[in-house]
């Protein structure tokens, strides 16, 4: 058996990349040179997303098969790591953390995410879901001055071993009920309860690293003491590996079982948009806002898991690339702000920012918007999409759970954005606008009118995932 | 001019706010003013323009595709705009009196130093309100729906240093979103049910009382759902508190959300879905036209007791919408299109002399404090009378024909309806009496100087004293009631046949004696004392205190005790580890390490055992 690894090319580029931005800071001094790795660092990460663009179908062995759920997350996953370093420079060589570890890290971590949502296997996606962990919990202390930092490190870490083990337990309870590990041998099974049990446990581990609730409680803590791009990153990329893993199992390979999974998955769904949104609603500082804030997207996410057809499979994968670009948008618009030397993170330090930077306090209002589900932003329509599809799938009161929600979430989101054009400027906050950050808003702005304004390029794309659904 | 015009009714409002949003600072004021003014006046010349050709090019309506906007497998919605009899009229009011109401606030908000970003506002809210009325599928509708409400949060909240501007507008957006719940799911169901969201292919399905699907429950469920949103929107009970609070805003931005957008939509909704609502069988009847009669009456009782003049008109508008929603309960859609229409004239007469009051007083708004205002502004005054006439009913003036009609249409169908709706009128003519006579006779309460507003404010109130005089015969029988004619083909032939003279004789004297017992009870800026009925009626009977007892208070207990035991560990538990951190560092670690974290892991197994236990009791 030859192997071919053609199939790999975009991850083994994006490590080389890892690679290289590690090895940048042995070799460079100024900060000049440091740019110019990050810029090839950068250019790589076009060059997979070339790569993954033009790939068709392919397979490492039985572990790894690139499919179209694979190139589409794959894409998705380039995207938030471009725009992860792209709104970290700025802000690190102004916080004296400007060091080629960091983007290292951004881009090995991505590798676990591209991997993780092209496994084919339990195992494999055990690995790669440590590889896109482990990074995560280095890039949350990445502010070693800090003690936030330091403590959100930790905590993610002891946590995230935690649910680690249980996946790993669920997948040894899966491969006793099977004989195998591997999603081919999976998808015939019948629903014994170790298999049941088993898969219980790792929806566990993958809904702890989506932020599902009840497995949530982390995500408030280690958001609000990560360094902003940091979290900005962390948010979405994590996401877009759980929720593809999440895909990938269950309404791929195990449609036959949806009876069984489908109850308990639309209570996660529910339980995490209605936690989510009403733990944010008295939130006053902003990064712990926006955390339950994405606590209640991985609730809508699961909707159309859920949702268990194929609009609900496609539904999260459009969902995914708009939560993409208006969650780092606004965690991207915190990159620009500082208090007394520190992050500016009080919905309050927010006072004032229209006056200041006109654009900036626009852009901001555009994410909330679209955090909200208002029209005509790519969260209007990626939400109506994921309720569309609990509707087709029978789930009727999830989509009314989902409506209500996104209801009351307005009044935490608008706070944010109103806080914004009130004038003036709160003393001792200010403003520190980047280009490059300025450049990752300009395209996540344009990016969330886009997908709201003309979203059929990104929906006939997001659709053609649809097709993998026996 | 065709069709084709039509986005431009929407784009040219778009293109000043886009203008004036970007370069404001840059224009000046006098280029800002020409800017926002303009692309109103130019949408409705094309309105205009487009609506003449309406009747040659026949009853069905025309449809601007622009672009495929969402698409999932069957189901397709392309941002599109459709142009008809209804959303003709609805963008000729809008952006007629829309265009009247930026020139007043040329002159109103002269010395406002946001003055560009209220023309930007005021100009996104006339294109939102366009893309509501012209939209060629509910999902276009809905997002002009929302626009509305997002732009009337920045206008109500326009002054928002003042608390209490910031509060009203949180409290519209927020009761809106209410009302905008209930509306997506009857989105979600009418596609559920029909496969479509196009307006035309909805018309086409349920043409002819609804065929096959005449009174089915998800028919019912959806029209019931569409209707509570339409509640939210044009502040309807049970969901009207946003409306009187609303007053914080600007005031010819009052006028603008009561006359010409906003409030009106709700009706606008169920004209626009009515074989819809036809078809769902004893909604319109059981539903709509109590929900109208009950607001109408109630909020003109409330108004009777109001002492802030805007207050006064807020409940006023409430109770007329009421109307129009009655009108069309019990089947009247033309009625209720041609009350909207005359309302739109008198209420925002009305409130731009409220505003010229306003603005000759320095805010000074309460009756209590007013009073002979007609020596020092007889234009005012003159606009405030036609407005309050107009508003009782009284002949000739346009409110007398739509609400005769109404009367007539209830009369009709529903006698009970029909008393509400008089006994209603009587109030009318009697809280309109009320104020005229607080705010403009008897004594002056008021230094000398108080006078007529500048030109730019006193034109168009001119031109709406002229609109509402004579406004109501576009849809008077001996005109040939060309408004009917042009809705012929939306509503049928509901509501046309003419009243009999007695009914007339009826409706008129209950106005006059309105009007006579008003005059007559305030005889000289008398205020009568109605013991503890005028209490309760003053506390709008108690609602909205009901409301804060029994959702406000339990909500926000809820969202307290999520956020204290919930997040409970997070803020108070990571301050008093980093104060510990702080002091001694090295030992910090054990801090993290005991009660946080082991507490979140407790929680993570406790989730994978409700897992478990699932399966096992599955």
């Amino acid at each position: 058996m030859t192997v071919d690894l053609r199939p790999l090319a975009p991850e083994v580029v994006v490590a080389a990349a890892a690679l290289l931005a590690l090895l940048a800071d042995v070799f460079t001094r100024t900060s000049r040179a440091r740019a110019v790795w990050w810029l090839v660092a950068l250019v790589a990460l076009g060059w997979a997303a070339g790569a993954v663009w033009t790939a068709g179908e392919g397979a490492f062995g039985v572990l790894y098969a690139r499919d179209g759920l694979a190139n589409a997350l794959q894409l998705v996953g380039l995207a938030v790591a471009a725009g992860g370093m792209l709104l970290a420079r700025d802000y690190l060589a102004r916080v004296g953390l400007d060091r080629g570890e960091y983007y290292a890290l951004v881009l090995l971590s991505t590798v676990g995410a591209m991997l993780m949502v092209a496994s084919q296997d339990l195992l494999f996606l055990f690995v790669a879901l440590e590889t896109l962990s482990v990074p995560l919990y280095v890039l949350a202390g990445f502010a070693r001055d800090s003690h936030r930092s330091q403590e959100a490190s930790l905590k993610y870490f002891l946590l995230g071993s935690f649910a680690s083990a249980l996946l790993l337990y669920g997948v040894a309870l899966v491969y006793g009920a099977t004989g195998s590990t591997g999603l081919a041998r999976l998808a015939g099974a019948e629903g014994s309860f170790p298999l049941l049990v088993g898969l219980g446990l790792v929806v566990v581990g993958l809904g702890f690293k989506a932020a599902v609730v009840p497995f949530h409680a982390w995500a408030p803590d280690v958001y609000e003491g990560a360094p902003v791009p940091a979290v900005a990153f962390m948010s979405v990329l994590a996401k877009v590996g759980a929720v593809g893993a999440l895909v990938r199992l269950l309404p791929l390979t195990l449609p036959h079982l949806l009876p069984a999974w489908q109850p308990l998955l639309a209570a996660l769904s529910a339980a995490t948009m209605v936690v989510g949104n009403l733990a944010a609603l008295r939130q006053t500082n902003l990064k712990r806002m926006l955390a339950y804030s994405s606590v209640s997207h991985a609730g809508y996410l699961l909707v159309g898991v859920a949702a268990g057809n194929g609009t609900g499979v496609w539904s999260a994968v459009y969902y995914l690339a708009a939560y993409a670009a208006m969650n780092l948008g606004a965690f991207g618009v915190l990159t620009f702000l500082e208090r007394a030397g520190v992050e500016a993170d009080e919905v309050e330090d927010l006072r004032g920012l229209a006056d200041r930077s006109p654009a900036l306090a626009a852009a901001f209002a555009v994410f909330m918007a679209s955090l909200t589900g208002l029209p005509p932003t790519a969260g209007f329509v990626g939400k109506f999409y994921l309720f569309m599809a609990a509707l087709q799938g029978g789930l009727l009161w999830l989509a009314v759970v989902g409506v209500i929600t996104s209801v009351v979430s307005v009044a935490y989101y608008l706070r944010a954005a109103y806080a914004a054009y009130l004038g003036p400027g709160r003393a001792g906050v200010r403003l520190h606008p980047g280009p490059w950050a300025g450049v990752g808003l300009g395209v996540s702005a344009a990016a969330t009118l886009l997908f709201g304004v003309l979203p059929g390029p990104l929906t006939t794309w997001a659709q053609r995932v649809a097709a993998l659904l026996r | 001019m065709d069709a084709r015009a039509v986005p431009w009714i929407v784009a040219l409002p778009l293109a000043g706010a886009v203008a004036n949003g970007l370069w404001g600072g840059r224009l000046g004021r006098r280029g800002v003013s020409l800017v926002a003014c303009l692309a109103v006046l130019a949408a409705f010349l094309v309105s205009a323009g487009a609506a003449r050709d309406l009747a040659a090019a026949g009853p069905s309506p025309q449809v601007v595709r622009l672009f495929d906007w969402v698409a999932v497998g069957e189901f397709r919605a392309s941002a599109a705009l459709q142009w008809d009899p209804l959303s003709a009229l609805l963008a000729l009011v809008v952006t007629g009196v829309g265009f009247l109401i930026h020139v007043y606030s040329v002159g109103y908000m002269a010395d406002d130093p946001d003055y560009s970003r209220y023309f930007t506002y005021l100009n996104l809210f006339v294109a939102s309100m366009l893309v509501l009325v012209l939209g060629a599928n509910l999902l276009v509708l809905f997002v002009g729906w929302e626009l509305v409400g997002l732009c009337s949060y920045l206008l109500i909240g326009f002054w928002f240093e003042r608390p209490a501007a910031a509060a009203a507008g949180r409290k519209a957006f927020v009761v809106n979103r209410l009302g905008d719940a209930a509306f997506v799911l009857g989105i979600l169901s009418v596609w559920a049910l029909l496969g479509t969201l196009e307006f035309r292919e909805i018309w086409r399905l349920l043409g002819d009382g609804g065929g096959a699907l005449r009174g089915h429950p998800g028919l019912v469920a959806a029209s019931l759902l569409l209707f509570a949103g339409a509640t939210g929107k044009s502040a309807q009970l049970p969901l009207y508190v946003w409306l009187p609070d609303a007053m914080e805003g600007p005031t010819p931005v009052s006028a603008l959300i009561h006359a010409a957008t906003m409030v009106t939509a709700g009706v606008f909704l169920v004209g626009r879905l009515w074989p819809l609502f036809e078809a769902a069988g004893p909604v319109l009847g059981a539903v709509v036209a109590p929900v109208g009669a009950a607001t109408a009456l109630f909020a003109a009782t409330v108004a009777v007791t109001q002492y802030d003049l805007k207050r006064v008109l807020a409940y006023s508008t409430i109770s007329q919408l009421g109307y129009m929603f009655l009108a069309l309960g019990v089947g009247g859609g033309g009625a209720a299109f041609f009350h909207l229409t005359t309302h739109a004239f008198f209420k925002a007469l009305l409130f731009l002399a409220a505003g010229s009051v306003m603005h000759a007083l320095h805010g000074q708004i309460d009756l209590r404090h007013l009073g002979g205002l007609r020596r020092y502004m007889p234009l005012t005054f003159l606009g405030f009378v036609v407005g309050a006439l107009s508003l009782a009913g009284i002949p000739p003036l346009s409110g007398f024909w739509s609400k005769e009609e109404i009367l007539h249409a209830a009369r009709a169908h529903a006698v009970g309806v029909w008393a509400v709706a008089l006994v209603t009128s009587f109030v009318t003519a009697y809280y309109a009496t009320r104020a005229a006579v607080l705010a403009f006779f008897g004594e002056a309460h008021q230094p000398a100087h108080a006078h007529d507003p500048p030109p730019a404010m006193a034109w168009p109130m001119a031109g709406l004293v002229v609109l509402s005089a004579v406004g109501g015969f576009v849809g008077a029988g001996w005109a040939a009631a060309p408004l009917h004619a042009l809705l012929q083909p939306v509503f049928g032939e509901h509501g046309k046949a003419a009243a009999g003279s007695g009914e007339v004789v009826l409706a008129v004297s209950v106005a006059v004696a309105g009007v006579l017992a008003g005059w007559w009870a305030h005889r000289g800026r008398r205020e009568p004392d109605l013991g503890p009925v005028g209490r309760v009626l003053a506390a709008g009977w108690g609602v909205e205190a009901l409301y804060d007892r029994a959702l406000v208070r339990p909500a926000k207990a809820f969202s307290r005790l999520l956020a204290e035991r919930v997040d409970a560990g997070g803020i108070d538990r990571t301050a008093s580890a980093l104060a510990e951190a702080v002091v001694r560092a090295a030992s910090a670690v054990r801090t993290w390490q005991t009660g946080n974290v082991r507490q979140y892991a407790a929680g993570v197994l406790a989730g994978a055992v409700v897992l478990f236990a699932y399966w096992v009791l599955r």
